[in-house]
């Protein structure tokens, strides 16, 4: 049967016609539930939480089970960071599964630590259970170096534990084909713990070893906040050296560049001024560019999340600290 | 004998290629595998591995299917048309046209392997733009996909030899799933004691041990597979197949086919 002939039947008409609507109609329909529920997902729910049953339903490809099931925590991770939210309880899980699948699977352990152990809205704020993972993937891969420097980084960063980091450092640096760097952080943890050096450091080799993008731009606003606590610090303490020699707060920055001491108001890495609170206070002008920051927070503020346009000049531009 | 074994493979082979189910499988294979670098991107820090895994898995997962799919109706199909008699009334013996039969779809599961390993390696060389050392080790994992086909499709040969299509792939299909947890029979057989021990063990030996065949995450991280074991699972595989043949073969030569 032609075309032509197929046409002339009022029912295709017909069928035609309906199937347009029915599907335009379909269409518009699901739309609208996508808008009526947009926090709705099914990433919110593991069905099968014991690694023994995903294994025995794998029918042995384990390997590819590992990799939907880190898939599926980078994005659930990626997904809570999108929305900001401040519990991420599923990310241990997923983690657990993926690593119980493929205990090779380094990324899951170098990244996932991470994810686990950053303050919220920026990770899970679980830094016990990120040490437990790497711990897990030390004793799974013993020979990876790597690791014990997640180790030691987050003892270090996100834990403040200097002994337990020297320990992860040191122990890292005996492995073979360590970087020498590992002996060095070890040294500085056992030293001077705790100083913003150390940390530039270690997020600099985070920020220059991977190609991850997220990776790189969480370690990028990472040595940003670093660069405002040390311009933050370093102004503290012009500020009261001017209150040591003069004997009351400096009420503007002309003071100190009348001093000698500065060139004009100091920049933050976004480019805008600090600001000088009465009674001396050095505090940025605007926090929502500057997550991350111990130093220069508004009164009343708290940290934020929003990486901006300072991110791009930070490698760049020195700040106001001599190195 | 052979000449008549070969002209039987051969046409089982040409049969089996001119089946559409074939090419939707092989189709849907290549699209998987030639997505994976699609797959590594929405993940962190593992392009390669998910490559890999997805890929030797693709064609593991869709090669078994065929075998099955493809085997289930070696002998029925021949029964039911009735050519089975053509054949037999002619001076080829039952185990000959067994024997053509197995041949005919292993060499059309190589064939298909052959080309959906074009689609992997095309797509890691997308992505790698380079091949190195350690991508030899893939080969091992293809080549020990390979040796499962051979297993399966004389397990799939063996139960269409006496029972339903239907019925042959359920079993099938249940002795490949069983097949891969061979490990955790024998693990379980060491926990149990007495007559249940002996069971266990025994059934962990009878089913094919798919487990140790199963390269696919080593390979993924570059680890080497050894040549002991290259070398014990190509003698595993010649005797696990030419015990299933022979079963099938025994089955079938008391068959009445009246």
């Amino acid at each position: 049967m032609s075309q032509s002939a197929i046409f002339k039947k009022p029912v295709m008409y017909v069928a035609s016609g309906l199937l347009l609507a029915s599907m335009t109609m379909a269409t518009l329909t699901a739309h609208r539930l996508d808008e009526m529920r947009p926090q709705a997902t099914l990433m919110d729910v593991i069905y099968i939480q014991s690694p023994r049953a995903v294994k025995v339903m794998s029918l042995g490809y384990t390997g590819l089970a590992a990799c939907v099931y880190w898939t599926r925590a980078v994005q659930y991770f990626g997904e809570k960071h999108v929305l900001r939210s401040k519990r991420l309880d599923l990310l241990p899980k997923l983690l657990d599964l993926t690593v119980s699948l493929d205990p090779h699977l380094l990324p899951a352990y170098e990244f996932g630590a991470i994810f686990l152990a950053q303050k919220p809205p920026e990770g899970a704020g679980m830094p016990d259970e990120a040490v437990k993972l790497v711990e897990r993937g030390i004793r799974a891969n013993p020979d990876y170096w790597k690791l014990y420097y997640s180790l030691g980084f987050i003892h270090f960063i996100e834990r403040k534990d200097y002994k337990a980091a020297e320990k992860a450092f040191d122990e890292g640096s005996k492995i073979p084909g360590a970087h020498p760097w590992m002996k060095v952080m070890a040294a500085a943890m056992a030293a001077r713990a705790g100083d913003i050096e150390s940390a530039r450091f270690l997020w600099t080799q985070i920020y220059e070893g991977s190609d991850d993008k997220w990776i790189r731009r969480n370690a990028l606003s990472r040595l940003i906040a670093l660069r405002v606590d040390d311009d933050v610090i370093h102004l503290d303490k012009m500020v009261q050296g001017y209150v040591k020699k003069t004997g009351s707060s400096p009420s503007s920055w002309q003071n100190l560049v009348a001093m000698g001491w500065l060139q004009g108001a100091p920049l933050d890495p976004a480019g805008e001024p600090y600001e000088l609170q009465p009674g001396g206070r050095v505090v940025v002008h605007d926090i929502s560019k500057f997550p991350f920051i111990e130093h220069g927070i508004p009164e009343g503020e708290n940290r934020s999340e929003f990486i901006g346009p300072a991110a791009d000049k930070v490698l760049e531009k020195p700040g106001i600290a001599p190195k | 004998m052979l000449a008549r074994i070969g002209h039987i493979a051969y046409n089982t082979y040409r049969e089996a290629v001119r089946d559409r189910v074939l090419y939707n499988l092989v189709f849907f294979a290549l699209l998987l595998v030639g997505s994976t670098p699609l797959f590594g991107q929405i993940s962190i820090g593992l392009e390669r591995i998910v490559l890999v895994n997805l890929g030797l898995t693709s064609i593991s997962i869709f090669g078994t299917v065929i075998a099955i799919f493809i085997g289930i109706g070696l002998v029925s199909k021949e029964i039911e048309r009735k050519t089975l008699y053509t054949v037999l009334s002619r001076p080829v013996r039952r185990w000959e046209f067994l024997l053509g039969k197995y041949f005919g779809l292993a060499g059309t599961l190589a064939v298909n392997t052959f080309f959906m390993a074009i689609g992997f390696f095309a797509a890691l060389l997308y992505l790698n733009h380079a091949f190195g050392r350690s991508d030899g080790q893939l080969l091992v994992a293809i080549y020990f996909i390979v040796l499962q086909f051979l297993i399966i499709t004389a397990i799939t040969l063996l139960f269409s030899s006496f029972s339903s299509p239907l019925l042959s792939a359920l079993f099938a299909f249940a002795l490949f799933f069983i097949g891969n947890f061979a490990d955790d029979l024998r693990g379980l057989a060491g926990i149990l004691k007495g007559t249940q021990h002996w069971l266990v063990m025994g059934l962990s030996y009878l089913v094919p041990n798919f487990g140790a065949m199963n390269v696919i995450s080593q390979v993924a991280h570059e680890q080497a597979v050894s040549g002991a074991l290259v070398l014990q699972n190509s003698i595993y595989a010649l005797f696990y197949a030419t015990a299933a043949l022979s079963a099938a073969i025994m089955i079938f030569e008391r068959r009445n086919l009246k």
